[in-house]
């Protein structure tokens, strides 16, 4: 009873100690809000990765792929049995993208992906990082009206036209200018006959085949002629950093501006799948920008793009003339949630052993372990580095309650002369420690809880004073501040920080508890 | 006679069997507690030992490298109820002598005994016990603790004695007697104040409380007026008279002041760590 009262009393009557675990309120509440700003960002990465990539990934080795995927979507089906939840086949191949703005050619290399529409939205969550929301729940390669993205307002088919439209324009202004030119030197050729009257500009809209420009850039093999405001090429989603390039305007607000949009065309070149003996060969083809894709993972958003497979397969050389077996570069596996993905992973292995079968078959995080492992180890770093904060607040305590038992020498005499066992006054100085580590970690947890929970409101009063910005969403494609707080960390954390109090109070317990009682009464 | 059953009924003044009394300590969690002081029965009732005795008691400290003796064979011996002044110079180890008596220190060779059952050589916590049930002790700088009231102060040696629940369950009961003795030496307005609140002489008034609070057989008591001035010490001393008188209170007294010393019942003189011989 007397100890709990003692210590009870000293905590309320000594400050001094107070302010020595001021470090342990500070580093309980670091530590609270690392972990969870850090857990944030695992968990958001691991949706975004998780999202985009599907839980077992079956590649083939070669570009030109593995044939017959549907033979082996049986055999996975039939191997894992009904865990499977959703199959699709790809084709992945690198190749090089190219557009003109202002008639200078933009290149950008990236990973071009030929995705089945029907089946790829089952695998993961692509649809939904797509700008067009009716894309968003039913996929398709063909250009829209309208409707996008509202940074997109200028985009699909309207776009297209006015597009078309105005080029038409100019390209007939240049004509006009050209025919004048041309007027004029045969003109002062002939001296005469300048009566043939300009060109009247046709109907935009129309199309007419008649229509020069038309007539000029449409390409050559196209049997009949490809009318741009009326038709489109093969569609291709395209990452948003792949397309666009982000900056900040004037008033500081980031802005995306937008290389190419849904409705303008780009080059894909690629390399064929030649039959073996033959070397692989660059393929350019024309497609049309129908949607845009924002995972928010720069990763992807600058390197992807979607095509449909089987356009890719026809332009790959990827179907067999006369089988008609087409071939994919990799099949991509849903499993149930829940599904232990290793095991699955190594079930799939000893179907297809690796010494008999070309197949590299991986999970999402094999995938992306050198990404997942670098923020592990991140935040395992930061998490020792911070309890070493509290540890050296354990000597800063160790020191203030050396202080505290030499200032209490008599009143541990005066305890054992009232016949208090050594173990009591001990306990009296430990259940101290334990208060004051508990105190400190109490205050800690509650501030660095709040400052979790209110992060966004915080950084952005930071800003508003500081006139700096803390988050940069042009750096990390999150809007927010992403935090989760675990329940566990929170309770080994503050667990931990009394842990360590209690430690740092023992040698001085010893010390009180080991004192003469006769010497501790003299001492003044 | 099993020592393990006699035990919880040891009458105070009977000698007990060997061995008997630490029995009764390592049992007092479930031992009734003595009764009131044993008032009315007087010394000369009863022609036992002495209460307390110290026999050729040997003590000496050590300072850096010297060895200071301080008792040099002490024979002491105070009967119940008696009130006995130890008086002598300062480092005629008078203080030393109240410290080895009271079980705070051991001596270096000799025998304390308390109802004829040694003391010095029982193991801590044995003598933790003695110190808080048997013996009452009271200081010159009266030795409060300054972070509690002076009722929990008082109540400070019921609190070490039991544990929590069971202080809990006899809080009531503790904290009425500790109002009582409080109001027995006067301190009934100063419950709640803190010791530095109190002048000198109701610092040891409510020292001598809380050394009262479990009915103890014997005070010991360090110089109890040496801090205090003549009238209040004179306070202080009729206060443990009066104890001696009414309550049979066996007191050993350490003092330099013959005056004071002189109100007691018989005086020892220590010289240079002997009894002088009168």
């Amino acid at each position: 009873m007397y100890k709990l009262l003692l210590s009870w009393r000293y905590l309320r009557t000594r400050y001094i100690a107070l302010a020595s675990i001021i470090s342990v309120t500070l580093g309980v509440a670091t530590l609270i809000v690392v972990n969870s700003v850090m857990e944030g960002f695992t968990q958001e990465m691991h949706n975004r990765l998780h999202g985009i990539l599907s839980d077992l990934v079956f590649e083939s080795h070669s570009l030109g792929g593995l044939p017959d995927p549907q033979w082996h979507e049986e055999e996975i089906r039939k191997t894992l049995g009904d865990q499977v939840v959703g199959m699709t086949s790809t084709v992945q191949v690198p190749a090089m993208l190219s557009f003109q703005v202002r008639n200078q050619w933009i290149t950008r290399q990236v990973n071009l992906i030929g995705i089945d529409e029907r089946t790829y939205a089952q695998v993961g969550d692509f649809s939904q990082y797509l700008l067009h929301p009716e894309n968003q729940s039913k996929l398709s390669f063909l250009l829209r009206e309208d409707g996008y993205d509202r940074r997109l307002a200028e985009a699909g088919w309207m776009y297209r036209r006015n597009r078309v439209a105005y080029e038409r324009a100019v390209q007939e202004q240049l004509q006009q200018i050209e025919a004048a030119r041309q007027q004029r030197a045969a003109g002062s050729a002939d001296g005469a006959a300048a009566s043939e009257p300009p060109s009247p500009p046709g109907d935009p809209y129309g199309g007419a085949p008649a229509d020069p420009y038309s007539a000029t850039s449409a390409s050559a093999g196209d049997a009949q002629v490809f009318d741009e405001a009326k038709e489109q090429h093969v569609g291709v989603i395209l990452g948003l950093m792949v397309s666009s390039v982000r900056h900040r305007d004037a008033d500081d607000v980031v802005r995306d501006y937008f290389l190419c949009r849904p409705g303008d065309d780009v080059n894909l070149t690629f390399p064929t799948a030649p039959p073996s003996g033959e070397a692989p060969s660059a393929q350019s083809a024309k497609f049309t920008v129908v949607d845009l894709y924002e995972s928010k993972m720069s990763e992807y958003d600058s390197s992807f793009a979607f095509v449909p497979l089987a356009e890719l397969q026809r332009m790959r050389g990827m179907i067999d003339p006369q089988t008609k077996v087409t071939s994919v570069t990799s099949i991509q596996i849903r499993l149930k949630p829940g599904s232990d993905l290793q095991a699955a992973r190594d079930t799939l292995l000893q179907r297809f052993p690796a010494d008999q079968y070309a197949y590299r078959i991986q999970t999402w995080m094999d995938l992306q372990g050198p990404l997942l492992a670098a923020v592990q180890m991140e935040t395992t770093i930061l998490n020792i580095l911070l309890f070493l904060i509290i540890a050296v607040a354990g000597f800063g305590i160790l020191a203030t309650f050396f202080m505290i038992v030499v200032e209490k020498t008599r009143d541990v005499g005066i305890l054992k002369a009232l016949g208090a066992p050594s173990g009591g006054v001990m306990s009296i100085f430990l259940s101290y420690g334990f208060s004051l580590g508990s105190v400190g970690s109490g205050v800690g947890m509650v501030g660095g809880l709040l400052f979790v929970i209110y992060i966004n409101e915080i950084a952005a009063g930071l800003e508003r004073l500081t006139g700096r910005e803390v988050f940069d969403p042009t750096i990390y494609y999150f809007q927010e501040i992403p935090a989760v707080i675990d329940p566990l960390t929170v309770a080994l954390v503050v667990a931990g920080a009394i842990a360590i109090a209690v430690l740092a109070s023992v040698l001085p317990a010893l010390r009180a508890a080991r004192l003469h009682p006769v010497e501790a009464l003299r001492y003044e | 006679m099993n020592p393990v059953t006699f035990a919880p009924t040891i009458p105070l003044i009977r000698r007990p069997a060997p061995g008997a009394l630490l029995d009764s300590f390592q049992n007092l969690d479930v031992a009734p507690e003595p009764e009131a002081l044993p008032g009315g029965v007087g010394p000369q009732t009863y022609d036992a030992g002495p209460l307390l005795s110290a026999k050729k008691v040997f003590k000496s400290y050590r300072k850096s490298k010297h060895i200071i003796p301080v008792l040099r064979g002490v024979d002491f011996a105070i009967r119940e109820g008696e009130f006995v002044a130890v008086v002598g110079q300062s480092g005629s180890g008078k203080s030393t002598l109240l410290h080895l008596l009271g079980t705070l220190d051991a001596p270096d060779a000799g025998e304390i005994h308390f109802e004829g059952n040694r003391i010095d050589n029982l193991p801590s916590k044995a003598r933790d016990v003695l110190r808080n049930r048997y013996f009452g002790m009271i200081f010159q700088f009266y030795h409060l603790l300054p972070e509690l009231t002076t009722l929990e102060n008082v109540l400070a040696p019921r609190m070490i004695g039991q544990g929590v629940l069971r202080y809990w369950m006899n809080k009531r009961q503790h904290g009425e007697e500790a109002r009582h003795l409080l109001d027995m030496v006067g301190l009934s307005h100063r419950l709640t104040h803190k010791p530095k609140e109190l002048s000198g002489g109701e610092m040891q008034r409510a020292a001598i409380a809380r050394a009262l609070v479990t009915n103890p057989q014997l005070l010991l008591a360090d110089e109890p007026t040496g801090n205090l001035d003549r009238q209040t010490g004179q306070e202080i001393m009729d206060l443990l008279r009066t104890l001696n008188r009414r309550q049979n209170l066996t007191i050993v007294m350490v003092t330099h002041d013959n005056a004071i010393a002189g109100q007691a019942d018989r005086t020892v003189r220590l010289v240079e760590g002997l009894v002088e011989r009168a």
